[in-house]
């Protein structure tokens, strides 16, 4: 059975000064992962933000459900050398749960993340976003910085815990897109 | 020397002030640490100096002349958020060349321009403890809601507007708490001194603390703690308070080795 309607995409053009993306066309329903793929420079994370209104919008129609929770994940991350943080600190931030997390980060969120690889504090924060209460969770480039075990348990944990949630994804990792996304949108040059 | 003074009434009033401010102003500087914003305590403490000495030459309460200054700086501050340390570094210059010329040219504020910027504690009088005190009840449980916002603001900048909500209320009212605390620190233990307790403590934070609430804790000890050693040493040994608490503050870092590029 269809899950509950979170979001309708209507002919979205988005941009900055001036559009730079579209038009997109696509549905979420509770449940859905949808992946939005395309050549690079095609706009995919700009229409990402658009979705939440980190962009300017300058067509086309986002309809959500009454009372979304968004949750959004962007690229890059800043410099944390120095800050006294630990992983349960950035979890409890977002109000992520660390149940489900893949052993190797569990034991060591109370270290700093300034002792963390890069792989796991990537890893961490992508979980901060996917794990924080929300019903729609924009993740932009997600395996970015990831390693092989990391993207391995990222895809396992998308194919089998997500039901409660939808999921709109950018990724240039096509297997990875194919291997989660319940559907997948085209975005054009 | 004349370390006995330590144990008089006199003096009581002046350490209480400055205790409760050496334990707020480190946990102040560990949120703006924390948004690369540190200098703009140096900024509020200049305009708060300033204000002050306008006070007391228009014959009002350096206290109240003090904080209004600061909080104006604060509110320009929030308000020109883009502007970052630009605007700090304007707001210093104007507030130290005004300061500066007002001492230099009116014979009232000559003592009470010294006394802030070497930092003479032993002038604070019941009414700076009672506005710290009032202050700290204030403060403290605010900056303990803001604590989260603040960290969002860092580390998840779109936490908020994604929800469909805004930061920029909550940023404001914490640039406002920090000027009305630095505006009283200033007033009380001069401008150096506030600075050095809102900048210093949290470097040693930074370098040890293994969580977010442990480097509080350990910002605001060490605050508390280098104050204490500070009041005790320039009162035993006759010297301005602001140098010996700077020098006090910042010898530890030295010593551990914080390094430089985490500064």
């Amino acid at each position: 059975m269809a899950g509950e309607l979170l979001l309708r995409v209507v002919g979205l053009r988005a941009g900055y000064a001036g559009p730079v993306a579209g038009p997109l066309d696509f549905e979420l329903r509770r449940g859905e992962i949808i992946g939005l793929a395309g050549p690079n420079g095609a706009g995919k994370s700009t229409l990402l933000k658009a979705l939440w209104g980190g962009v300017r919008v300058f067509g086309g129609e986002v309809y959500k459900a009454s009372g979304l929770q968004i949750s959004h994940q962007a690229q890059g991350f800043d410099d944390l050398r120095g800050v006294p943080l630990s992983g349960c600190d950035l979890l409890g931030l977002t109000g992520a749960d660390p149940a489900g997390l893949p052993p190797w980060l569990a034991g060591r969120l109370h270290e700093r993340l300034d002792r963390l690889s890069g792989g796991q504090l990537q890893f961490l924060r992508l979980w901060a976003c996917l794990a924080a209460p929300a019903d729609l969770v924009l993740l932009d480039e997600p395996t970015n910085n990831l390693d092989r075990a990391g993207v391995a348990h990222l895809a396992d944990w998308l194919g089998r815990a997500h039901g409660g949630q939808g999921i709109v994804l950018v990724s240039h990792d096509h297997a990875f897109i194919d291997q989660v996304c319940t559907r997948v949108v085209e975005v054009g040059a | 020397m004349s370390f006995e003074l330590l144990f008089d009434p006199l003096f009581r009033v002046p350490f209480a002030t400055g205790l409760l401010l050496a334990g707020i102003l480190p946990l102040i500087g560990m949120y703006l640490r924390l948004r690369n914003e540190w200098l703009a305590a140096l900024a509020f403490a200049q305009m708060a100096s300033a204000g002050a000495l306008v006070a007391m030459v228009l014959d009002g309460p350096m206290l109240l002349g003090g904080v209004l200054a600061a909080l104006l700086a604060a509110l320009v501050k929030g308000l020109l958020a883009r502007a970052g340390a630009s605007a700090y570094a304007l707001m210093m210059l104007l507030a130290w060349g005004g300061g500066v010329l007002l001492v230099a040219n009116h014979p009232l504020a000559e003592q009470a321009g010294h006394a802030l910027f070497d930092g003479q504690l032993y002038f604070t009088g019941e009414g700076h403890l009672l506005a710290t005190a009032l202050a700290a009840l204030v403060v403290l449980p605010v900056l303990a809601c803001l604590s989260r916002p603040l960290l969002l603001a860092r580390f998840f900048p779109e936490f908020y507007r994604a929800r469909g909500q805004s930061e920029r209320p909550r940023l404001l009212l914490f640039d406002l708490l920090a000027g009305l605390v630095v505006a009283l620190a200033t007033v009380s233990l001069g401008v150096m001194a506030a600075f050095a307790l809102v900048f210093v403590p949290p470097l040693l934070a930074w370098r040890f603390g293994r969580g977010w609430k442990s480097g509080l804790a350990l910002t605001g000890l060490a605050g508390m703690g280098g104050y204490t050693l500070a009041f005790a040493l320039s009162l035993g040994l006759d010297q301005p308070f602001g140098p010996v608490c700077a020098l006090l503050l910042v010898m530890p870092i030295v010593m551990t080795g914080v390094k430089f590029d985490r500064m």
